[in-house]
């Protein structure tokens, strides 16, 4: 399929304009879509990035890293290709990139979701030719619940474990989940939530940024008796069986993912609690923005891209799979 | 239906048997005795027979929810579980129909059986209107009900635990009135709640004693004299009742046997009223017989007499639970030895005892047990002579010494995903050894490896795939498994030509390159040295 974007070993490749999307080797012009590690990789001589996302950017390549920030639909011309960047809805400053030239007019999705989330602008379609889309969760059982309804569950669980005299530990992406559910909360109260270590400098880039949360204060602030009965403490899915978990003796724990739907990942991570939240479009909200773009053709990429390729193709679109070494459950 | 999907839940969730426990306790606590009695049901492992076949109902669920029948095959595939990828694809958050979700759990099951005898236009309509109805815990609950698969992560034990506590009686007691059959309605509770002197029905068995896995070095034990020792037979445990001048044969898994073995039932006539036995089933022809022959007469409602002569069967007795009527497990092994030779002395060939095995010490027991596979047998089986029968596996009463397993070193070929806790993990793996310089599979295993190790072989299966096929994935032929097994046998339905039996991953061996794992040469030198002539 000749085109204007290609896949080259450093990752997505647009000749026309001689850029590279999400590369994860270290490349000469490089557009970065949102700041999750598997995307925003450092060592790239030149950056390009959604505005909103700079903050995070920065904290994730270094205050150092060459980054030149886009205004969203700002034009940006970069050989003979004409760039822009629009809203993906993913985590705060997520973008699609939008690449035109003679071969038409080609999107790039990067990470995206359809359902409400105030922490960042939300996705919006861009029509386009080809759409490069993501596809982590493209199987029809997933389905999201109402996120106001999962975040009124975990305030219901955290509450729980405050009657029974627990702590509550929640994992979750350090990244825009975390900062999701905290915003969340405000809808229930006000009261202090305890940080990791790595969750604290996230979490202040979004306070920067103008994102609403509830208080929070570091886990390493307090004092080594600190009663931790009936608190909650967010932490990255990587502190779970750590000695660091050891101060909150008899803790119930819980995580907040996409995989949650399903009962054999919910058993396997052995947390006692469950959230189905993600920050990915589930199968509805790939099908309708697929559709929203009027593109003819598709190009899908990470988890089951398979499944997403066979249907489009059974209802009218080119279809086929764009490979990544990333291949396995991304963050959900 | 709301509450038992609620306890299905919660059970689920946890992995702390002590909560498991007062969950149970509530629930039966909370309940009428018919629901009490469904629940109990279901949390000792029974199950309805299979009503609808998966096949029709993916077509059903595919076509109600409006999704192409290869996307509900993928969608299993990952989900892992039939009944909850429907209530996924159903699920559209609603709190769904109050009446669908209040029917009794016995009201839902008479429901679903006269379904069953229906036309295909009118279960597949009503089918589609009760997942649309329901909400996903009680349409997975139901339709797990319609595959027969209900299965809840708890032990027979701890739910006759549970029960015992909320009726305020005896477990033991509890534990044997819940053998056998019986049917989960009131007047079941109504029989559990009865005072111990109650009595019992003529069929009822015994809860069965089990034997814990000896790893360590038997020396620990103490003397071999403290203990009656056997071998370990490769049949199937039966505990055979001689009351009121009937004869009834029981499974481990609590089936009654009738008619399967009709040359045992028949010499058991001959046992003295009020005696039961433990014991097991093997075939036996001028000594005992591989477990493939025994297996034919297994799958044989009513044998014929070609059959009974090709496969003839005989009961080895090695306890004695019950004499003249009277329990007699709380007395010891050795007494219960003792008088079980006096009941065997007048039987006929088909009920023969199960002999001692007598060894001075350890290190001529152990010499025998490396004798086991050429003997026919799985290894040896200590009891301790001052321990009275007990029910369940508890350690230090009965002794399983096993034979080491058979080991092979082979290549992974294929993967797939596994289920339930390992559903859209590739945990599933085929396994090859060489054939020249081909890879012919000999057998697929999955346990074996940690879940640290299972992750990162799901990384490396995605990494390394050749191609799809469904849900399969045939991978690089880079990695090298020992796989351990307990027998192997010639096999015409296997492409390597040999069967392995009960093969599982036995350890990942990182050190060995694909070039050196094992050829079927090895597989069939091994089968010759295993044959009994």
């Amino acid at each position: 399929m000749a085109g204007l974007i290609e896949t080259r070993p450093e990752g997505l490749y647009c000749a026309a304009g001689d850029f590279h999307i999400d590369p994860w080797r270290p490349v000469p012009r490089a557009v970065i879509t949102h700041a999750h590690a598997d995307h925003a990789r450092a060592g790239h001589g030149v950056i390009w990035c959604a505005r909103e996302s700079l903050g995070v950017m920065h904290q994730r390549l270094g205050q150092a890293a060459p980054i030149r920030p886009l205004e969203w639909r700002e034009p940006l011309t970069l050989g003979r290709a004409r760039v822009s960047l629009h809203p993906a809805g993913h985590i705060l400053g997520s973008a699609q990139v939008r690449v035109e030239a003679r071969e038409g007019v080609w999107v790039a999705s990067g990470d995206y979701k359809r359902d409400p989330d105030p922490t960042c602008t939300p996705f919006e379609p861009v029509p386009c030719d080809t759409f490069i889309t993501e596809a982590t969760f493209a199987l029809p059982v997933y389905r999201w619940p109402d996120p106001a309804d999962v975040v009124a569950d975990v305030f219901h669980w955290w509450r729980q474990a405050a009657d029974n005299g627990q702590p509550a530990v929640l994992f979750c992406y350090a990244l825009g989940k975390a900062q999701r559910v905290l915003n969340g909360l405000l809808a229930h109260t006000g009261q202090t939530v305890y940080l990791h270590g790595a969750m604290t400098p996230l979490v202040t880039v979004y306070r920067a940024a103008g994102v609403a949360m509830v208080p929070t204060e570091a886990v390493s602030a307090q004092s080594r008796d600190h009663d931790w009965r009936g608190h909650l403490i967010v932490a990255p899915p990587s502190a779970a069986g750590t000695s660091w978990m050891r101060r909150f003796r008899g803790a119930t724990t819980g995580f907040v993912s996409g995989w949650m739907r399903v009962r054999g990942n919910r058993r396997r991570r052995g947390y006692d609690q469950g959230f189905v939240l993600s920050d990915h479009a589930d199968w509805r909200g790939l099908v309708d923005s697929i559709r929203a773009t009027g593109c003819q053709r598709v190009l899908a990429t990470h988890g089951h891209s398979d499944t997403l390729v066979r249907y489009l193709r059974e209802h009218g679109w080119q279809a086929a799979e764009l490979g990544t070494p990333f291949e396995g459950e991304a963050d959900g | 239906m709301r509450r038992f999907a609620e306890l299905y839940e919660q059970l689920d969730a946890t992995r702390a048997t002590g909560r498991k426990l007062a969950l149970m306790v509530d629930y039966f606590r909370d309940s009428d005795d018919e629901a009490a009695a469904w629940a109990l049901y279901f949390l000792t492992g029974r199950r309805l027979k299979r009503l609808l076949s998966p096949t029709r109902l993916k077509a059903w669920a595919a076509d109600a929810a409006g999704v192409a029948d290869w996307m509900l095959v993928s969608s299993h595939a990952h989900v892992g579980d039939l009944a909850e990828t429907i209530a996924l694809l159903f699920d559209d958050g609603s709190a769904g129909d109050p009446e669908l979700v209040s029917r009794d759990l016995g009201a839902w099951v008479a429901e679903l059986r006269a379904l069953a005898q229906a036309d295909e236009a009118v279960i597949g309509a009503q089918l589609a209107a009760w997942w649309r109805g329901l909400p996903l815990r009680e349409c997975f609950l139901l339709t797990k009900l319609l595959t027969g698969g209900l299965r809840v992560g708890v032990s027979t034990g701890l739910a006759t635990r549970a029960l015992a506590q909320a009726l305020a009686q005896d477990e033991n007691l509890i534990a044997q009135r819940l053998m056998g059959d019986w049917q989960p309605d009131a007047a079941l509770i109504t029989r559990l709640r009865a005072p111990p002197d109650a009595g019992t029905v003529a069929s009822q068995p015994y809860p069965f004693c089990l034997a814990a896995p000896m790893d360590d070095a038997p020396a620990d034990l103490g003397s071999p004299s403290d203990f009656l020792i056997e071998w370990k037979w490769d049949g199937i445990r039966a505990q055979l009742i001689r009351r009121e001048g009937q004869v009834f044969l029981w499974s481990r898994g609590e089936e009654l046997l009738a008619g399967r073995f009709p040359e045992i039932e028949a010499a058991a006539m001959a046992l003295p009223d009020g005696t039961v036995l433990d014991g097991e089933v093997v075939c036996w022809r001028d000594g005992i017989r591989p477990f493939a022959e025994l297996q034919r007469r297994i799958n044989k409602q009513k044998p014929g007499r070609r059959l009974l002569d090709e496969a003839p069967v005989r009961y080895l007795a090695y306890d004695l639970l019950e004499l003249g009527g009277n329990d007699i497990r709380d007395q010891s092994t050795r007494q219960r030895r003792q008088q079980l030779d006096g009941v065997i002395a007048a039987s006929t060939a088909a009920i023969t005892i199960s002999p001692l095995v007598s060894a001075e010490d350890w290190a001529t027991l152990a010499r025998l047990r490396t004798e086991a596979r050429s003997r026919g047998v799985e290894g040896l089986m200590l009891k301790h002579a001052d321990a009275p029968y007990t029910r369940g596996r508890r350690r230090g009463i009965w002794w399983k010494w096993k034979v080491d397993p058979l080991t092979v070193d082979a290549v992974l070929v294929y993967a797939q995903a596994g289920h339930g806790r390992r559903s859209n993990l590739y945990t599933d793996y085929t396994l090859a050894v060489w054939d020249g310089d081909a890879l012919v599979p000999v057998a697929k295993a999955y346990s074996g490896l940690t879940d640290k190790e299972l992750t990162q072989m799901d990384r490396w299966i995605r990494q390394h795939t050749i191609e799809r096929f469904g849900p399969v994935r045939s991978v690089q032929p880079l990695q090298v498994f020992e796989i351990a097994f307990e027998g192997i046998q010639q096999s015409k339905r296997h492409k390597a030509g040999v069967a392995l039996r009960f093969p599982r991953i036995h350890r990942w061996r990182q050190d060995k390159p694909a070039a050196e794992a094992d050829h079927l040469q090895a597989l069939h030198a091994l089968l010759d040295a295993v044959t009994p002539s």
